[in-house]
């Protein structure tokens, strides 16, 4: 038995109700041809109204791309790797700090990194980097150790360690109780449990997330630009900026967006495969 | 201080969780070189009060005392006491961050400050003798459960334990896998090792313990030979569970 469709299906024996209109098969080929048809128009309209000439003279200047050179590299990224790693390095001690203090059991202890938490995760990360700008102001004398690269730093572990306190939290709640027990059962202290046994169990865990916010603190160190940085300290997004100023076109920061890709790419990649293997692992 | 007859002795022992009394009060005594395997229904507080013998629970009242130490006095040194206690979980609890030979080789280096070439002498003999020495470069997740379990004992057996608390060593394991455990415990048993066993191998209570102690509802029911508890018993409750594990599909609903 057949229908208006050319699609043959086994006939009905009493049971299967006969079905009328065009099978699921037939609607969902229609709905895909729509979709194709949109997406072909979409691409043809934009290839047409852009002005290809204009757009490569203003964002892919050969000339101007060979001008950041080699500082692009050699201070540049160089700078952004410096205020970036630096500032994932302080982030995660601090962080490890607070996670510990939250599940202290010291009352106040859990006080103070709730309260740190709460407000530096939920300031944003500009606002930040403008309060350590404003930090001379506020407390005469003061001068972050380091310079300008100390205050980078300074802003980036700000930014990090609110979130990283709470990752490694996770990551310390996720090692099973068990684990602990057995460190205990064998005469070690509460102390020594945690630092042999306990956090490199957590941070394994929190490896992968953890790698995610080293990605978030790369971009998010294009904000020292805030801090007025110049010459020898200046980052990639300042690099780019000052540079596009230089020669007025858009060239540099296409180029800069690019320098961050090659590193923030091969960083998401590495990160899933990490939570990969550990999703197998464990 | 008292002289040292048990090797551990645990007295009026009360253990509440919130509202919940696990324990009502429990009297008894382990002498050194006894296997006393603890039997009963789950929920009847065996494994709280194994874990208050080493104080992974801290008990609401009454003593424990382990070789004359009071390990119930707030101001005893716990981790000095518990390297005399060595502990065998159900989940093993293995290091899985670290191979069969770190995992015995930790808490010798770290607690009783030992060498390392002694402690890793120390965790090869151990491993040898639970029958794993050929894993040792293996991590806990490479390995079945019955080699983790034994693992996990070697890891105990490392810091020369005057005691030996097993929590249902056997019940996360395949069925297959449970007699390589049970051997390496007879083994250890035979040796003169003191053990406090909370168990569901009905078998290995009545040939390897001195002892068998029936717990139900967080009480003592019935203390005494393996034969007379396991082959004659005394109580009705004891009659009941014996009849319910030793012969499963013929239980009255």
């Amino acid at each position: 038995m057949t229908d208006q469709s050319t699609k043959t299906e086994p006939g009905p024996d009493g049971g299967v109700p006969v079905r009328t209109g065009l099978s699921p098969r037939k609607k969902q080929q229609i709905s895909r041809a729509v979709q194709y048809v949109v997406l072909v128009a979409a691409v043809v309209f934009l290839l047409m109204r852009i002005e290809w000439g204009k757009l490569a003279e203003n964002f892919a200047k050969p000339e101007v791309a060979a001008e950041t050179l080699p500082d692009l590299f050699t201070v540049a990224l160089k700078n952004t790797i410096i205020y970036s790693v630096g500032g994932f390095f302080f982030a995660f001690l601090l962080g490890l700090l607070f996670a510990l203090m939250r599940m202290s059991s010291v009352r106040p202890y859990r006080w103070i990194a709730i309260a740190y938490i709460e407000i530096f995760r939920g300031l944003p990360a500009l606002l930040i980097f403008l309060l350590i700008l404003f930090l001379p102001l506020a407390l005469p004398g003061f001068e972050v150790p380091g310079g300008t690269y100390g205050q980078g730093i300074l802003g980036l572990t700000i930014v990090g360690s609110a979130y990283m306190a709470e990752t490694l939290r996770a990551g310390l709640q996720a090692v099973p109780k068990g684990q602990m027990e057995a460190a205990r059962s064998l005469g070690m202290s509460h102390a020594r449990a945690m630092t042999t046994i306990v956090i490199p169990q957590a941070v394994r865990i929190v490896i992968p997330p953890t790698t995610n916010q080293f990605v978030s603190l790369l971009k998010d160190s294009s904000l020292v630009l805030f801090l007025g940085v110049s010459g020898e300290y200046v980052e990639l997004t300042k690099f780019g900026n000052d540079m596009a100023s230089t020669f007025a076109n858009a060239t540099p920061i296409l180029v800069v967006g690019v320098t961050y890709l090659l590193v923030t790419i091969p960083l998401g990649y590495l990160a899933s495969r990490l939570e990969k293997r550990q999703a197998r692992g464990r | 201080m008292t002289p040292v007859n048990h090797a551990v002795e645990i007295r009026d022992l009360h253990k509440h969780f919130g509202k919940l009394e696990v324990l009502k009060g429990i009297d008894f005594a382990v002498d050194p070189g006894q296997v006393v395997c603890v039997i009963g229904p789950s929920g009847s507080g065996k494994s709280t009060l194994l874990r208050c013998v080493n104080l992974l629970e801290q008990p609401t009242s009454g003593r424990v005392v382990l070789e004359g130490v009071e390990l119930t006095d707030r101001d005893v040194d716990i981790d000095a006491a518990r390297r005399r206690v060595g502990m065998v979980f159900q989940q093993f609890n293995l290091f899985p961050h670290m191979t069969a030979l770190q995992n015995v080789m930790v808490a010798q280096r770290r607690v009783l400050k030992r060498g390392r070439a002694e402690a890793e002498k120390i965790a090869r003999e151990n491993l040898e003798k639970v029958g794993i020495a050929d894993k040792c470069d293996a991590y806990p997740l490479q390995l079945s459960g019955g080699q983790q379990q034994r693992v996990a004992i070697a890891r105990a057996l490392a810091m020369n334990p005057a005691l030996m608390l097993f929590d249902e060593p056997t019940s996360a394991l395949d069925p297959e896998l449970v007699g390589d455990v049970l051997t390496v415990m007879r083994k250890l048993a035979e040796e003169g090792m003191t053990m406090l066993v909370v168990t569901h191998e009905m078998a290995f209570a009545r040939d390897v313990a001195d002892r068998v102690v029936f717990m139900d509802g967080g009480v003592i029911v019935e203390d005494g030979p393996a034969a007379q508890v396991i082959g004659e018993p005394q109580h009705e409750r004891t009659k009941s569970f014996l009849r319910r594990v030793l012969d499963p599909t013929h239980t009255d609903v």
